[in-house]
């Protein structure tokens, strides 16, 4: 069940969005997510569509991991839908029946919306898919130390995202393991009330917590075994170097924006 | 004279009482153990027996209570030591889920030489080798969490290994393992041991492993009870048997049959065995 969380699974691959620089992978993606969001036609969308299309081709992910990270917001797709179709009036009417209509501009609005919201998620779940997560923590790391200056331990918060990222998968086992050992033990984890089970929940987060104190009291000694001692004086395996391929990135992205924002003033507002 | 790696002198090592009135409790007891480089020691004893503790004052996480701790001519009297020495001698713990930092194989055995400040070329070169020694290098670009207790202790090995250490020492490494885990690490560490010649110090309850060292030290209630080959070793089933400790079934095997010397492993009893029936049995 949890396990099928596509947030963070990176897709292994050689393609030219897998080694481009994260850096720049990061910046663009943030871009790109804005530019969704200045589209107001649907000119302008189809032109975001085309680009979240190439970029799917160019990853060479395959389409099934795409589609795989569209399922879990599927119940908010048709819930804006509906509220868009129902509550948004304007412009011909097609359908009427007593206190509800359907209109034009409410059709529009909802198509226009799923479509912005899908486009969202495929750029950023395309971020995941080609980035490792310690490459992603990495650049975060680096295009934010222009914070020390601030005093701001830029290194340590890398750090405990990476950690964070890794001991996702390994803690949701331990849940299982533990509801597995207290259903052995009579526990009734699944009916009643919202409090009643609520209350169920205690003896699982319990060990959970003891468990994780003890795993992170473990980690500690296994990374000072490693002779670590924070960011000063640490070298990368993996160096980022900004190359050809992010620069042709960087400018096809800013032609893309340059495009919504030419074709929004050209054609008509429909959001 | 060959050269020692580790010196242990007279070492004790008391946990201290805890504020809710817990007493204190010496886990290592006037302990002296010296290890030379290049040897294969595989330290015994059941739970409690006070092995961990010896292990973690080698690679001076802790600090002993009382005594002297020396890697390689350093004495660990400082923090700064402490980190000086673990450049020296590596550790591998118990359970592989804890001590594995990155969510890719090949990023976490680079974490240790990123700490150490290497070249980033060189790590890259000395990632490759050391997982090509442990066998893991097809699975370099895997998460660690979808690989199997053996391998990810083979990735903690390769982590000690890229950092080049002269020693590693290996806290009961295969105990939360299955049977086939326990093989793929056991190999790994006698290849690191014969092939590199890495000096291995190997914290283990197993006696079948602990048969495959060079010298087996033996510690109950804190102390050495016995030192020497795994022949000499587990000669003495009924002292060992006294402090509550086994021999290998090979071992009880034989004597059970009637044999004179002390067999080894089972490859050693199959012989024995069959060259007392007359060759016959292969």
């Amino acid at each position: 069940m949890i396990r099928d969380i596509t947030f963070g699974q990176y897709y292994p691959g050689k393609s030219v969005l897998h080694r481009m620089d994260p850096r720049m992978k990061l910046v663009l993606t943030f871009a790109m997510i804005v530019a969704v969001f200045i589209c107001h036609n649907f000119y302008a969308l189809a032109l975001m569509v085309v680009f979240a299309v190439s970029a799917v081709l160019l990853s060479r992910v395959p389409l099934r991991m795409i589609l795989k990270s569209i399922k879990p917001i599927l119940i908010i797709l048709a819930f804006t839908a509906v509220l868009n179709i129902f509550y948004t009036k304007g412009g011909a009417t097609y359908f009427e029946w007593w206190k509800i209509s359907v209109t034009e501009k409410g059709v529009n609005t909802a198509i226009f919306t799923v479509i912005r919201i899908i486009v969202l998620v495929v750029i950023s779940s395309l971020l995941t898919y080609t980035t490792t997560p310690t490459m992603l923590t990495d650049a975060i790391e680096r295009l934010l130390s222009p914070l020390k200056i601030f005093h701001i331990k830029v290194h340590t918060l890398a750090m405990m995202m990476t950690l964070a990222l890794r001991f996702i998968p390994t803690l949701i086992e331990e849940i299982e393991r533990i509801m597995n050992a207290q259903k052995a033990r009579g526990a009734d984890l699944e009916s009643g009330g919202l409090i009643h089970r609520a209350k169920a929940l205690v003896p699982i987060f319990i060990p959970l917590m003891v468990s994780s104190f003890r795993r992170a009291y473990e980690l500690a000694f296994a990374m000072t075994c490693r002779c670590y001692t924070g960011g000063n004086g640490r070298t990368r395996m993996k160096q980022m170097k900004l190359r050809a391929a992010d620069f042709i990135a960087l400018l096809l992205c800013l032609a893309v924006i340059a495009g919504i924002i030419v074709l929004n003033i050209f054609f008509t507002r429909i959001i | 004279m060959r050269e020692k790696l580790i010196e242990l002198n007279n070492v004790t090592f008391t946990y201290e009482a805890d504020e809710d009135g817990t007493p204190g409790y010496t886990a290592v007891r006037d302990v002296s153990l010296d290890i030379y480089k290049g040897e294969f020691v595989a330290v015994l004893g059941h739970n409690g027996s006070g092995k961990s503790t010896l292990a973690k004052m080698m690679n001076a996480i802790y600090e002993p209570t009382e005594g002297t701790v020396t890697v390689n001519g350093i004495l660990v009297d400082s923090e700064e030591k402490g980190d000086e020495i673990r450049r020296i001698v590596g550790m591998v713990f118990q359970n592989p889920d804890n001590q594995i930092v990155a969510t890719i194989v090949e990023d976490d055995v680079a974490f240790g030489p990123e700490n150490l400040g290497v070249e980033p070329s060189e790590i890259r070169r000395r990632v490759d080798e050391a997982l090509k020694t442990v066998g893991m290098y097809e699975l370099r670009e895997r998460e660690p969490h979808k690989l199997s207790g053996g391998q990810k202790q083979r990735v903690a090995i390769a982590g000690v290994l890229a950092m080049q250490t002269q020693g590693i020492i290996l806290d009961e490494p295969t105990a939360m393992l299955d049977p086939t885990g326990r093989e793929e690490v056991l190999k790994t560490i006698i290849r690191l041991n014969r092939e590199i010649g890495i000096t291995v110090v190997l914290i283990t309850h197993f006696m079948d492993e602990a048969v495959q060292a060079d010298r087996v030290v033996v510690m109950d209630k804190g102390e050495i009870i016995a030192d020497g080959t795994p022949r000499e070793i587990f000669a003495r089933g009924e002292f060992l048997r006294e402090h509550s400790l086994d021999v290998p079934q090979s071992t009880e095997l034989c004597r059970r049959l009637g044999f004179e010397e002390c067999i080894l492993t089972p490859a050693e009893c199959v012989e024995k065995i069959s060259s007392v029936l007359g060759g016959a049995a292969q």
